[in-house]
């Protein structure tokens, strides 16, 4: 049996994932809404704060008439809204499970390779910030800095919303990583790897995080999903992604308002939006989780 | 230069027992090594048996460096490691190397062959980048795996090959030591041959010294020139292995050979043959008074001098010992190169006529 001389870890698992028919799906999905956050003017030429207060929630109109997915409450055109929104929501997913991830894993590593205070540090320090509700601290911490003024470019408006996320974010990551960082550094190659005379830092970048990483590459969709959630719920606080910047958080709260008073796709589209994109990362996060792992690769 | 490459003296080596939540304090030690003195002469195997938890892989760890001894001290070359610097132990590290017992978890699923045996070049930078793919095709080549099959990954090798694998990686810096801490324990009995032939050749071949640990005694046999027993953390018996084998004087020994199995059904262990030990080995926490192996010995309750009268006061025990059994404890004597600690040493000939 003859093999390609660079087989990589990673041409293995694109060579995997190129023909799944529902890899394939979910990539598409997840490109539309990309595309979407980088360029909002090819999906719509309507601006999203352009809004007439005599046409507030009209129905969908279909495609072609001026208001395809009809108006919310203020008269504004929610395609625009929904096309405008992406980038936000998007980018503050992104921002803070990835900022999170590297703060969680980092300690997660730290604190089961060198035991002692170190880890007893990490624990203490993941169990304090578990017993906070989110809520509480997010309405203190936002109203605090209520007054600083961040700038109005997308960055400036998920740039609050986004620290305090990201400082409730990453204690899931640190236990999972840590967890399993404890049950990995028992095996047998880490002691090799010692007796090689390996450097702490080569241990745990080469043989530690890569067997530790599987259960955390599961939970970054749902979390990505549930940053999105959790920034609609401060925006509907009033103290998440302020108006007039828009974010599918902001649209789902403001439209849950209606759903029972007739106008229930002020609620329905930014949902689907969100629980489509949610879906792709989902599917993409576990196939990307097994074609990573050369023993559940064929 | 002398001709013992390495060599350990009174070697010891005590895990710490804690208890308590918020007051951790010391209430014992685990005598996993408890005072062993071994040496390994230039181009020779060692072989080191024992039951579980009589020490062997313990004492492997302290001679490769990944465990520090509590007390006493390992000469490689007639130099202490304890009194060198950082950057030689380091370099020692490339000296003394070790094979893994199990080879399903002693290399890394997320790596492939290649990767793995390449590591040694990666960390210690013998070769440089370009030349690593070469070196590593000709370790796998030395070790008897197709150099085609490096860039594959653990799981799609047998048992065997695996071993094989972790063979080119202890061998990649050119060791002069290699310690085999049960290298064909987890292996099938028909790929242990191989193995353990591989080894020999490849001692032949390098000029490699070895410490083999076992606790399968006939494959020690194959391999060992000279064997060491240990029992609870101290060795029991020493000396070359035709010695050893032929004229056991340790009960300890003599019961460990007496339970190797013959291959020849009309030879069964129980007529008279066995020599049965009863008990689990007493916990290394709290080992026995006097010589550690008399709680379970079947020799000292059946000498003369165990049937010693009972000083007044005392309670008659159920098993009863020499006094000299768990009183003292024994040293390794003996002459010719083959040592025992015993009280009461002699061949096994000599008892059983």
């Amino acid at each position: 049996m003859s093999e390609a001389p660079a087989r990589t870890l990673m041409s293995d698992a694109w060579r995997s994932l190129r023909f799944r028919p529902d890899v394939i799906v979910a990539a598409v999905v997840l490109v539309f809404f990309l595309v979407m956050a980088a360029f909002p003017g090819l999906f719509t030429s309507t601006s999203p704060r352009r809004c007439v207060i005599g046409d507030s929630r009209l129905a969908p109109q279909g495609f072609g008439a001026e208001h395809p997915f009809g108006t919310d409450s203020f008269g504004c055109d929610l395609l625009a809204q929904l096309v405008h929104g992406a980038r936000p929501s998007l980018l503050l997913a992104f921002v803070v499970v990835g900022i999170a991830l590297v703060i969680g894993i980092t300690l997660g590593v730290l604190a089961a390779y060198y035991l002692g205070w170190v880890d007893k540090l990490v624990t203490r320090v993941i169990e304090v910030l578990l017993v906070i509700p989110l809520l509480l601290a997010a309405m203190l911490l936002l109203s605090l800095f209520q007054g600083v003024d961040v700038g109005s470019g997308t960055l400036g408006t998920i740039l609050l919303p986004a620290l305090v996320l990201t400082m409730f974010a990453w204690m899931g990551y640190a236990r999972y990583v840590r967890a399993s960082v404890l049950e990995v550094k028992n095996h047998d190659f880490v002691t090799a790897a010692r007796a090689l005379g390996a450097s702490d830092l080569r241990i745990m970048t080469r043989h530690l995080l890569p067997n530790a990483i599987g259960p955390v590459t599961a939970l970054v969709p749902t979390s990505i999903a549930g940053v999105i959630g959790a920034e609609a719920v401060l925006s509907f606080l009033g103290i998440g992604v302020r108006p007039p910047a828009i974010s599918w958080g902001l649209m789902i709260s403001n439209g849950s308002e209606w759903v029972t008073g007739g106008h229930p796709h002020l609620l329905l589209y930014p949902l689907a939006c969100l629980v489509v994109t949610v879906l792709a990362l989902v599917v993409l996060g576990d196939a990307l989780r097994d074609a990573l792992d050369p023993r559940l690769a064929a | 230069m002398s001709d013992v490459v390495l060599e350990v003296r009174d070697l010891v080596k005590h895990y710490p027992v804690r208890r308590g939540l918020i007051l951790r304090r010391t209430v014992g030690a685990v005598r996993a090594v408890d005072g062993v003195s071994l040496a390994l002469r230039r181009g020779s195997t060692l072989g080191v048996v024992g039951e579980s938890g009589s020490g062997k892989s313990t004492l492997a760890r302290v001679l490769v460096g990944i465990e520090e001894p509590t007390s006493g001290q390992v000469l490689v070359d007639g130099t202490d490691v304890s009194t060198m610097s950082r950057a030689d132990r380091r370099a020692l590290r490339r000296d003394v190397q070790m094979v893994f017992q199990d080879p399903y978890t002693s290399l890394d699923p997320r790596m492939s062959v290649s990767e793995i045996v390449g590591e040694p070049f990666a960390i210690h930078r013998t070769i440089p980048r370009g030349g690593r793919d070469r070196a590593v095709r000709e370790l796998l080549e030395l070790v008897g795996l197709d150099p085609d099959h490096a860039n594959r990954y653990p799981h799609q090798f047998s048992g065997g090959q695996r071993q094989r694998v972790g063979i080119a990686r202890a061998l990649a810096l050119r060791p002069r030591i290699l310690v085999c801490d049960e290298p064909v324990s987890a292996l099938d009995v028909s790929v242990q041959g191989q193995v353990v032939n591989l080894l020999a050749d490849l001692q032949a071949e390098l000029g490699l010294s070895s410490v083999f640990i076992a606790h399968d005694l006939a494959v020690v046999r194959n391999i060992a020139d000279s064997v060491a027993v240990m029992y609870l953390g101290r060795v029991v018996e020493d000396g070359p292995a035709d010695s050893v084998y032929d004229g056991a004087r340790h009960p300890y020994s003599q019961a460990l050979l007496s339970a190797v199995p013959v291959a020849d059904p009309t030879v069964r262990l129980s007529d008279g043959r066995g020599i049965l030990l009863e008990g689990d080995p007493p916990s290394p926490v709290s080992p026995p008074s006097g010589c550690p192996f008399h709680t379970r010995c079947w020799l000292a309750p059946t000498l003369p001098e165990a049937s010693v009268p009972v000083p007044e006061g005392e309670e008659v025990q159920a098993r009863r010992v020499p006094p000299s059994c768990s009183g003292e404890v024994p040293l390794l004597v003996g002459a010719g190169g083959h040592h025992a600690a015993c009280h009461f040493a002699r061949p096994l000939a000599e008892v059983r006529r």
